[in-house]
């Protein structure tokens, strides 16, 4: 997984309260082999409409998204998360996050900044017009102008982000105590291991 | 061991426990991985992005089976028919080029043995007392019937298994649903768990393991207990479990993928030792007296909305929880039933025999019982049987039984999840009923707008033959119970 440490760039100024699973990948789009071209379906409704965010150009290929309340709550498809990372959105800010969407987010690489109300506020008049810098780091989301909003993140998590480190990644940094309990139920529980293969019967 | 009383879950999660972290996390090893072509492409797909293979490919195993189509899947030659909808075609390929790329094992959609998942784990002797089986759907609670811990797993997880053989997890709490007494004529495993969630709701093992004590489990079939384990996440748990006894060594003894000779006996000795120690502490008990569970079906669209049959449909304003009773006034209007109807009176016009929790060879003896020398009711459109694989479905062929339910005017099928879940062509029409054997009665999950009654093989047949949901003892002579 990339390392994530300093996210800087334009941010879409989306807003909207209680964006759930269905809003951010519509439940067609589900029966796909890939984790990949689900940016297409990302927000399908709410693209429908004229004039939405995502239409606007500046806002192409923008890595961060800006929302209200409660963002990422309903089903616990992993979907979501991968069609944010397909349309480019490494960092979501919202007051609120659903935790099922948060951790799926964390497990796929992308940073969930939560910040009070009026914060989010001002972030979402600023950043028509302005890119905004998240510092994972030292725990910060600035603007070109005063603005400094500090953020909590859990230690772990800010550790795995930082260092690029998925969870696979981590459990495989235990591969010698794996391979020990191998060893151990290969004495003590031999019948677990090699089971029959169809093509040897 | 003189340590201190251990559950059953317990000793089989201690005996999995690679590392355990400060915060109570542990990387768990993972026994045995059932893999289908829904949720594993993206697991596969991201193993190669990060160049990762998987660890134990001989604990693998992939077969196809929550949308194969199950109309039969070559022509008279033998040639291979394609699948007509492209998505579906697309996931079925994609596993089919994943397991040889992987080294795993793999059931073809046309081997003999391909089936449901959770029918193929325990009947190909993949599945063991004493394992952890874990696959990427949360009916893998099923397996427990043979004394496994056997949860459900989303995609990355399934990624984590591939590349590790490992999950980190949190131990669960333990719950005992303890059952007291002896089941009467006619009332079969899946009345009892419809019964059970009934008690303790569809939160009532939020966050525990449950495990299934008392005579009537020691005195039931395999297929029983993997019926009744099953539904152990429409409870809200994450597993449920037997202790495994000789009733399950028989069944296993010789499968293809059972251990044999000497590794047998070391593994019987093993298991005998899996039960909770006496003095053992659940974190929570429930008692339910056997005498009380009579034929058991849902009316309403969360698998808690049980009442027996011979009862009526409940008032909204009989539940004491205010959001109960709006969800129930919810259901009722989706369902297209009044408070107060009597559920005898409620007609259908489907039938599904099949899904991994009734499609095993007993449930369809079940159902050919009450189904002998009878026919289906006018009313009944469309009524179909789908055998949990192609081992159960040859064995009711070998015994008569296609013959039965096809002159009862039943369509006899290829293996598969069908209208379990409806991903494949096999739906309910919107607005029509369907006595189903199935597990789950959501909105929508036998089709758009679909109806689902939640019953047992036995009662499906009684309602395929009566037109309505009917008490199938009133109908045969009541027959001992397989269970
Ligand atoms: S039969 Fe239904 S519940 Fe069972 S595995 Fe298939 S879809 Fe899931």
């Amino acid at each position: 997984m990339d390392k994530v440490s300093t996210i800087e760039g334009r941010a879409i100024p989306l807003g909207l309260k209680n964006v759930d699973t269905d809003v951010i990948i519509p439940a067609h789009w589900l029966k796909t082999v890939s984790r990949e071209g689900l940016g297409k379906g990302a927000f399908e409704t709410i693209r429908q409409a004229p004039g939405n965010p995502f239409d606007v150009e500046d806002f192409a290929g923008a890595p961060i998204l800006i929302a209200g309340d409660n963002f990422g709550c309903g089903s616990s498809r992993e979907h979501a998360a991968w069609a944010l990372l397909d349309l480019g959105i490494t960092a979501v800010i919202a007051p609120s996050f659903s935790d099922i969407f948060s951790g799926n987010a964390f497990k796929n690489g992308i940073l969930t900044v939560e910040l009070p109300q009026d914060q989010v506020d001002r972030l979402l008049e600023i950043t028509v017009d302005h890119p905004v810098t998240i510092d994972l780091e030292n725990q910060t989301v600035t603007t070109p102008f005063q603005d400094r909003f500090a953020f909590e993140v859990d230690p772990f998590r800010k550790h795995c982000l930082l260092e690029g480190l998925d969870e696979i990644g981590l459990t495989l940094e235990r591969g010698a105590e794996i391979e020990t309990h191998e060893q151990q139920r290969a004495q003590a529980l031999p019948w677990l291991d090699a089971p029959q293969r169809r093509d040897a019967a | 061991m003189a340590s201190k009383p251990r559950t059953l879950y317990e000793k089989i999660w201690d005996a999995h426990v690679v590392e355990r972290r400060d915060d109570g996390t542990c990387i768990l090893y993972i026994d045995r991985h059932l893999v289908h072509e829904v949720t594993s492409p993206q697991a596969f797909e991201a193993l190669r992005l990060a160049g990762r293979k998987v660890r134990r490919p001989d604990l693998t195993l992939a077969v196809p089976d929550h949308n194969l189509p199950t109309t039969p899947r070559t022509d008279t030659a033998g040639n291979r028919l394609p699948i007509e909808d492209p998505q579906s075609a697309a996931q079925l390929a994609a596993l089919e080029a994943n397991a040889p790329a992987f080294g795993i094992d793999y059931i073809d959609a046309t081997a003999p043995e391909q089936g449901i998942v959770h029918v193929v784990g325990p009947e190909q002797g993949f599945s063991l007392p004493g394992a952890t089986i874990v696959c990427g759907d949360s009916h893998t609670a099923a397996h427990g019937g043979i004394g496994a811990l056997a949860f459900g797993i989303g995609t990355s997880e399934v990624e984590h298994v591939l590349a590790t053989q490992t999950l980190q997890l949190r131990p669960s709490k333990s719950m005992e649903v303890r059952v007291e007494g002896e089941l009467g004529p006619g009332v079969t495993p899946k009345d009892l768990i419809l019964h059970i969630i009934g008690v303790i709701g569809t939160a009532g093992g939020t966050g525990h393991v449950i495990e299934y004590r008392g005579p009537v489990f020691e005195q039931m079939s395999v297929e029983g207990r993997l019926t009744v384990c099953n539904m152990s996440i429409e409870g809200g748990a994450r597993a449920g479990l037997i202790a495994p006894d000789d009733t399950v060594f028989s069944y296993l003894e010789g499968r293809p993928y059972a251990p044999r000779g000497e590794a047998w006996d070391k593994a019987v000795a093993w298991w005998q030792t899996l039960h909770s120690d006496p003095d053992a502490v659940f974190d929570k008990t429930v008692v339910i007296n056997a005498a009380d569970v009579e034929p058991t079906v849902s009316w309403g669209t969360s698998p808690e909305d049980v009442v027996p049959v011979g009862g009526v449909v409940p008032t909204p304003e009989s539940f004491a929880d205010p959001s109960k009773q709006s969800a129930a006034r919810k259901s009722l209007d989706y369902m297209g039933l009044e408070p107060g109807q009597r559920i005898e009176d409620i007609a259908i016009e489907n039938v599904f025999i099949g899904s991994c929790t009734n499609s095993r060879i007993e449930d369809l003896r079940a159902a050919a019982d009450v189904l002998k020398g009878r026919t289906k009711a006018s009313n009944v459109r469309w009524a179909i049987v789908v055998p949990g694989s192609g081992l159960v479905k040859r064995q009711a062929e070998a015994e008569g039984l296609d013959q039965i339910f096809t002159a009862a005017g039943f369509e006899w099928r290829e293996p598969g999840c069908s209208a379990c879940l409806a991903m494949n062509p096999d739906k309910v029409p919107p607005g029509e009923r369907c006595a189903s054997t199935s597990n789950r009665n959501f909105v929508g999950r036998q089709g758009p707008g679909a109806r689902t009654h939640l019953v047992s093989p036995a009662m499906a047949a009684a309602a395929a033959v009566t037109g309505r949901l009917a008490d199938v003892r009133t109908l045969a002579p009541c027959q001992a119970v397989d269970a």
